[in-house]
């Protein structure tokens, strides 16, 4: 599989304030991501996951390094549209990404940016308010609608666009449960059937369980990388840097001080209660 | 306990006379008990905004009443700043309204506005930044050169500033990292214990509600749906996920546990509780 994103050496500075240093938000990043694959980038407030995310379709440029978006340099300027057009981005704020007063030119802003022809326009408008379940709210205006459902508005656009890679910013981070899972159905199912790369910006554990793999961010570095169950276990050294292992695993990590003889990487509910009944049946049979 | 607000068969419908008519809160009766800490959840249109922004007056009931204290809040619609003053509310993202040039400025809105005197205010600003977890250093500061956590925290004090009777936080810890979250509560919870007041948190985390408050009130589809302690909440697990809801992973865990014959409160919320049950169980069997 070829990478659709490809950073090398990436280093990012924002402007300082005035008399102070400079701060590095990114620092010599070197981060391949497959086409096809579901990736995680976790990390608190400042680790840099957000200016890492921004340089996937160019809207910050790299200070130092090089990031090629299916093989394209991002800061190549004559290739600017060719880079959005491959990787679409949500945001986390739903009300700061809508631009119509109708939900279905809402949508079709993408497309008719890319010069698509009228009837095909409307094809994949319908196909991507069904792909994240909002066929019924297609003439309705997106300010009447709960942030869910704007969200879900705004991942419809870039679906129009029929990106090969989804950048999603935090896009859950104002959801409720329910639509979390929507959001998060929606993206799993078109990385699934579609072979879309899904790059999830997230601080909910949970979520990183069912990616591929788990990037995880600190001081403007990754600091870990690696399956789930390879990085999610990491119980202590997630906690150092801000973030928290999910509770299944911090559950397991306790059981085995207790004791217990469970394994750590057991994430999803079932396999955790799963591994727990199975200790307690060995308990019993020793007696 | 008595209760502090009381809500009666509140309705409240936007847009009406128009094609967009639609009742967001519908016949809902509810009690806030003086000095408790509540939860109210709900998935995202059930309801929520819409109640908390009745409790302090913003919204007007289209059909029913909120009473404060016993006293029906528009029975002088001119003393609703009052209101105002003993309910404080904090919306969601509450940084984006911050808008002084100083940190203290910023908090001393609020107290300035009821009229009390420059040592009062002084006192109110340095007390409400401390229960909000922010250094006196930052107090000359601009609002807006500092960090988002610390921004959400200024505008907490600000609310805080004004000593309200009862706080409402609508979803406190939306976009904040785990370590941020857990700090945030902290203040929130130490707030809680040391003042006494009544706080009430909106939010649709589960774990964040199991963890924090003494009851919690079930919204959905316009109306209350449940009201009881977490325990009694997370024991009704398929009510909660029929109307869009979740319960703790934790629970969920101890559900699966329990339908695998484990002996097992299929209600446990916490972590530290459902690992001191199998341990139990495990030393049973010793």
């Amino acid at each position: 599989m070829s990478d659709i994103i490809k950073a090398e050496k990436l280093t990012f500075a924002y402007p300082p304030d005035e008399g102070k240093e400079p701060v590095q938000a990114l620092k010599e990043i070197d981060l391949s991501i497959k086409q096809g694959s579901f990736v995680v980038i976790l990390g608190h407030n400042g680790s840099g996951k957000s200016t890492l995310a921004k340089h996937m379709n160019a809207v910050l440029l790299p200070g130092g390094g090089k990031v090629r978006v299916d093989g394209m340099d991002t800061a190549d300027e004559s290739l600017l549209l060719e880079i959005r057009r491959r990787v679409g981005m949500v945001f986390q704020n739903p009300d700061n990404q809508i631009v119509a007063n109708v939900v279905e030119e809402d949508v079709a802003f993408g497309p008719e940016n890319l010069g698509i022809p009228t009837g095909e326009i409307q094809r994949r408008v319908s196909a991507a308010l069904k792909a994240v379940g909002m066929e019924a709210f297609t003439l309705h205006a997106p300010h009447h609608l709960s942030g869910g459902q704007k969200q879900r508005i705004a991942i419809a656009g870039v679906i129009a666009m029929e990106p090969a890679c989804i950048v999603l910013d935090e896009s859950t981070a104002m959801l409720d449960p329910l639509g979390r899972r929507e959001v998060l159905d929606t993206v799993k199912r078109l990385n699934r059937e579609k072979g879309i790369t899904i790059v999830l910006i997230t601080h909910h554990m949970d979520e990183a369980a069912m990616a591929d793999r788990v990037v995880v961010m600190d001081g403007g570095r990754v600091v870990m990388d690696g399956a789930p169950e390879e990085v999610l276990v990491r119980v202590e050294e997630l906690q150092a840097i801000g973030l928290a292992a999910p509770h299944t695993v911090e559950l397991l990590h306790g059981l085995r001080q207790d004791g217990f003889d469970v394994p750590l990487d057991a994430l999803d509910i079932q396999a955790c209660a799963g591994a727990i009944a199975r200790a307690l049946k060995t308990v019993e049979a020793r007696d | 306990m008595e209760a502090i607000i009381r809500v009666e068969n509140l309705t409240h419908t936007y847009g009406e006379n128009t094609p967009f008519c639609r009742s967001a809160v519908q016949n809902v009766n509810m009690e806030i008990m003086k000095g408790e800490f509540l939860g109210i959840i709900g998935h995202t249109g059930s309801g929520k905004s819409t109640l908390i922004q009745h409790l302090n007056g913003l919204l007007k009931p289209t059909g029913g009443r909120i009473l404060l204290g016993g006293r029906d809040i528009w029975a002088e619609p001119k003393k609703i700043r009052e209101v105002r003053f003993r309910v404080g509310l904090v919306f969601q993202y509450p940084e984006y309204q911050l808008f002084e040039e100083t940190v203290y400025k910023d908090v001393a809105f609020g107290p300035r506005n009821m009229g009390l005197d420059g040592k009062e205010i002084d006192r109110r600003v340095r007390s409400a930044m401390a229960f909000a977890g922010l250094g006196g250093d930052l107090l000359e500061k601009s609002p807006f050169d500092l960090s988002g956590g610390q921004k959400r925290r200024v505008a907490i004090a600000g609310v805080i500033a004004m000593e309200p009777d009862v706080l409402i936080l609508d979803e406190p810890s939306a976009g904040l990292d785990p370590a941020g979250r857990r700090s945030l509560l902290e203040n929130i919870r130490r707030y809680h214990r040391e003042k006494g007041t009544t706080v009430v948190m909106v939010s649709h985390s589960m774990d964040e509600v199991a963890e924090n408050v003494d009851r919690i009130v079930v919204l959905a589809n316009a109306g209350v749906v449940m009201s009881g302690t977490p325990h009694e909440v997370f024991s009704r697990a398929r009510e909660l996920i029929d109307v869009g809801l979740n319960v703790p992973q934790v629970t969920q865990v101890a559900m699966a546990l329990a339908r695998q014959g484990v002996d097992i409160d299929p209600a446990v919320y916490t972590v530290a509780d459902l690992r001191a049950a199998l341990l139990a169980l495990k030393g049973g069997k010793r």
